[in-house]
């Protein structure tokens, strides 16, 4: 917590001292090219979004977006350098310029993205926010929990939806503020609050590191849109097209069914267009946005395609057990829709 | 006609002001003000540029915007359809709240301590001796996790006092439990409810409030009254009057009175739901941050009552036993009122310090000043410069209050030489 209040301090007053000017240079490519390294805003540790594993690597859905931006832009998914970062302090990361891109299960919001001055790229995860429970409390649905103490993180949207959704339901609730996720896991587990709320994937995520999963339930309320999408400052357009641009190229990969296994044999003897275009083989659509003809390819390779990186990181095989729900291709139902790439 | 005129002033050249002594000191003085300005006036450009090119402006505008968040038990009605002004309100009156109450039981405590140490009670002196060293030498932010951590971990959740063998259960006569969460204690009812006095900006204050307010102040005067009638019949007869039962009556009688007319009783807190309610909350996070800064301020303000007291010559104290005073006597009528004097400006800083401590409450979820404005309300709106530049402006002005107040005071207190 005293790192939050410093990074915060420290961040807001580099912002408008130094990093400012480089963020309004509006080359944040270039930066990244001379570093060798891409700087990763992420999670301070949600299993399955973002957290370093037992051998101190980071791994996860937000994290694998990271390793896909350096692979097109460097050719190496390993050149990340991650930066954990709290509620509070992420976006103050980015457009203070510490961080190059924020993959930190944010939400798309109107005035982020227009008076906070970031660039959401598109959304990686459609989610919406739920509450957890302990069983043994009884309570089945979230209008039960008149009158009950709620931990919430700090700084977020959820703290907005809640205060709206009891006012909505003329409900009352005492607000427990945390500063992180490991926070209110522990003052969730402690019982100083009855329920936990935050985005849906996160409860799941926070619910499979216990040791008694079986003990919680998530009630069936999801009372707000939460499209997780990673972001970029606003300004560096260029920037901002090489981050959609790949995240469009995973969920095009899915869409086409080229996978981290046959990725090499259809970038050469691939029949469809799309497919070559998208690989390379035919356009160079790289040079549009100032990187290699490989950009995507090495994009997917590195993690594998949208589908590939769900079912590893947080789909149905993991212990996080998360459905593709609005998370399946459009023709699949769901509401992922890369543009053509052309 | 031995002239001794004055030397002839010699006419002034601009090399004086480097090697004569009498200008040199204001040559400097001049130059390091005008690196000082250049220093404020390129960081203020620099603000000011980069901020345009970022696309943002200057502008408080947002505290008129509407809050949207709640904050737990605010001492003034609020709700998340306030503005952020009045969430940053609120969070100030959590700032001093904590303050006002944290520097009163640090005084208190250090006050205790400090003469404790000076106790001729070996083991006694020593304990205080390791309660200090322990507080003084552990950053306080550990001493509020620490105490946060054991109110959570230990205490029982509310819903422990439930059913009919409830694994935990209240004490005090059935009126404070103690949780996990806060620590419910009983508010104040009234039978004969006399209403709230509007301030306007929805601050409301009790009309019985009012009433006990006015009681007690009227009583503080009256006593006086009384005690300065005692000295004149003193002065005039030899004999002093009895004064203690008419004081024990101007104290008490009025308000034994307004509680009887008010039906003022206690309303202990009931288990409702998912928590207590009916009585009144408090905040663990309040708690801890308020006993951590206590114990830890209170360990700084009891060295500087000991070094007050070491700081009085023993041949008062010795002067004062050889007249025949009694050691608590000596105490409070000799030494402590010279020592004052050497712990009055030290005991200022240390208030200061307690006060701007007090933003560690962050950590314990407590929504003081830096938790609401420094915090959500920056979070929500993105205006980071305008937060921290308001908030340092408001803890600034807090400051300077307590100091000035306090000067005040050791202004009453100091040596006064006639």
């Amino acid at each position: 917590m005293k790192k939050s209040v410093l990074l915060g301090t420290v961040a807001a007053t580099a912002a408008f001292i130094g990093g400012a000017a480089m963020a309004a240079e509006g080359d944040t490519l270039k930066a990244v090219k001379a570093r060798g390294e891409l700087i990763c805003g992420v999670n301070t540790g949600l299993v399955g979004f973002a957290a370093p594993d037992a051998s101190g690597n980071w791994a996860g859905f937000d994290v694998a977006i990271c390793k896909a931006v350096a692979a097109a832009v460097l050719g190496d998914p390993a050149k990340v350098k991650y930066v954990p970062t709290t509620g509070q302090t992420r976006f103050t990361a980015l457009s203070s310029g510490e961080v190059d891109v924020l993959a930190r299960n944010s939400t798309y919001t109107f005035s982020r993205d227009t008076d906070l001055k970031l660039d959401f790229i598109g959304v990686n995860y459609y989610d919406g926010q739920g509450f957890m429970v302990r069983k043994d409390l009884g309570v089945t649905s979230a209008k039960e929990l008149d009158g009950a103490t709620i931990c919430i993180q700090t700084g977020t949207t959820t703290e907005l939806n809640l205060a709206d959704y009891f006012k909505a339901n003329n409900m009352s609730y005492q607000p427990v503020n945390i500063d992180s996720n490991a926070e209110g896991e522990q003052q969730y587990m402690a019982g100083a609050c009855d329920a936990y709320t935050t985005d849906a994937s996160g409860l799941a995520a926070t619910r499979a590191a216990f040791a008694d999963p079986e003990n919680h339930i998530i009630l069936p309320e999801i009372i707000s849109k939460e499209p997780l999408a990673p972001a970029v400052r606003h300004g560096d357009n260029n920037w901002g097209d090489i981050v959609r641009w790949t995240l469009n190229a995973l969920i095009a990969a899915e869409e086409y069914g080229v996978t981290s296994a046959n990725i090499e044999e259809l970038a050469t003897n691939s029949e469809n267009p799309e497919v070559q275009r998208l690989l390379g083989a035919s356009d160079d659509l790289g040079k549009m946005i100032g990187l290699d003809k490989d950009w995507a390819k090495n994009a997917i390779k590195a993690s594998g395609n949208y589908g590939e990186i769900f079912a590893k990181t947080i789909g149905e095989e993991t212990p996080i057990g998360l459905a593709r729900g609005l998370n399946a291709q459009w023709t699949q139902g769901g509401l992922l829709y890369a543009p053509p790439f052309r | 006609m031995a002239d001794i005129s004055a030397p002839a002033a010699t006419p002034f050249r601009l090399s004086m002001l480097l090697y004569d002594r009498r200008y040199r000191s204001m040559t400097i003085q001049v130059f390091v003000f005008i690196l000082v300005m250049a220093f404020a006036w390129w960081l203020v450009g620099n603000t000011i540029q980069n901020l345009r090119v970022m696309g943002k402006d200057f502008d408080f505008g947002f505290l008129g915007q509407r809050a949207g968040y709640d904050i737990p038990s605010p001492p003034i009605p609020y709700t998340s359809d306030d503005t952020h002004l009045r969430a940053t309100i609120v969070g100030l009156l959590n700032t001093v709240i904590v303050s006002v109450l944290g520097c009163i039981a640090a005084t208190v405590l250090g006050i205790t301590v400090g003469v404790a140490r000076l106790s001729n009670n070996w083991l006694f002196a020593r304990l205080m001796t390791i309660y200090v060293e322990m507080f003084r030498n552990i950053p306080l932010l550990l001493w509020i996790l620490i105490v946060y951590a054991i109110f959570t971990e230990v205490l029982p959740p509310p819903n422990a006092y439930r059913g009919e063998d409830p694994a935990a259960s209240m004490i005090l006569f059935d009126n404070v439990a103690l949780t996990n969460r806060y620590t419910a204690i009983p508010t104040l009812g009234m039978t004969n409810n006399p209403g709230d006095l509007d301030l306007g900006y929805r601050i409301l204050i009790n009309w019985a409030v009012i009433a006990f307010a006015v009681v007690l102040i009227g009583g503080w005067f009256l006593r006086k009254a009384v005690l300065a009638n005692a000295q004149k019949v003193q002065d005039a007869t030899g004999d002093r009057p009895v004064t203690w039962w008419k004081n024990l009556a101007i104290m008490t009688v009025p308000s034994l009175l307004l509680i009887w007319y008010f039906g003022l009783h206690l309303v202990p807190p009931e288990l409702k739901g998912f928590n207590f309610a009916g009585g009144l909350n408090v905040q663990n996070g309040f708690v801890a941050l308020w006993l951590a800064l206590t114990l830890y301020t209170g360990a700084f303000i009891a060295e500087i009552v000991r070094a007050g007291i070491l700081a009085v010559s023993k041949g008062q104290s010795e002067a004062a036993f050889a007249l025949g005073l009694k050691p608590n006597w000596t105490m409070n009528l000799v030494i402590l009122p010279q020592a004052l004097r050497v712990i009055i400006p030290p005991l200022i800083s240390q208030y200061l310090n307690l006060t701007k401590n007090s933003s560690l409450a962050i950590a314990v979820g407590y929504m003081d000043l830096r938790g609401t404005l420094g915090g959500t309300t920056l979070n929500q709106t993105g205006r980071e410069l305008e937060a921290i530049v308001l908030m340092m402006l408001i803890y600034l002005a807090l400051s300077l209050i307590i100091s000035g107040a306090m000067n005040v005071y050791n202004n009453r207190v100091k040596l006064k030489e006639r």
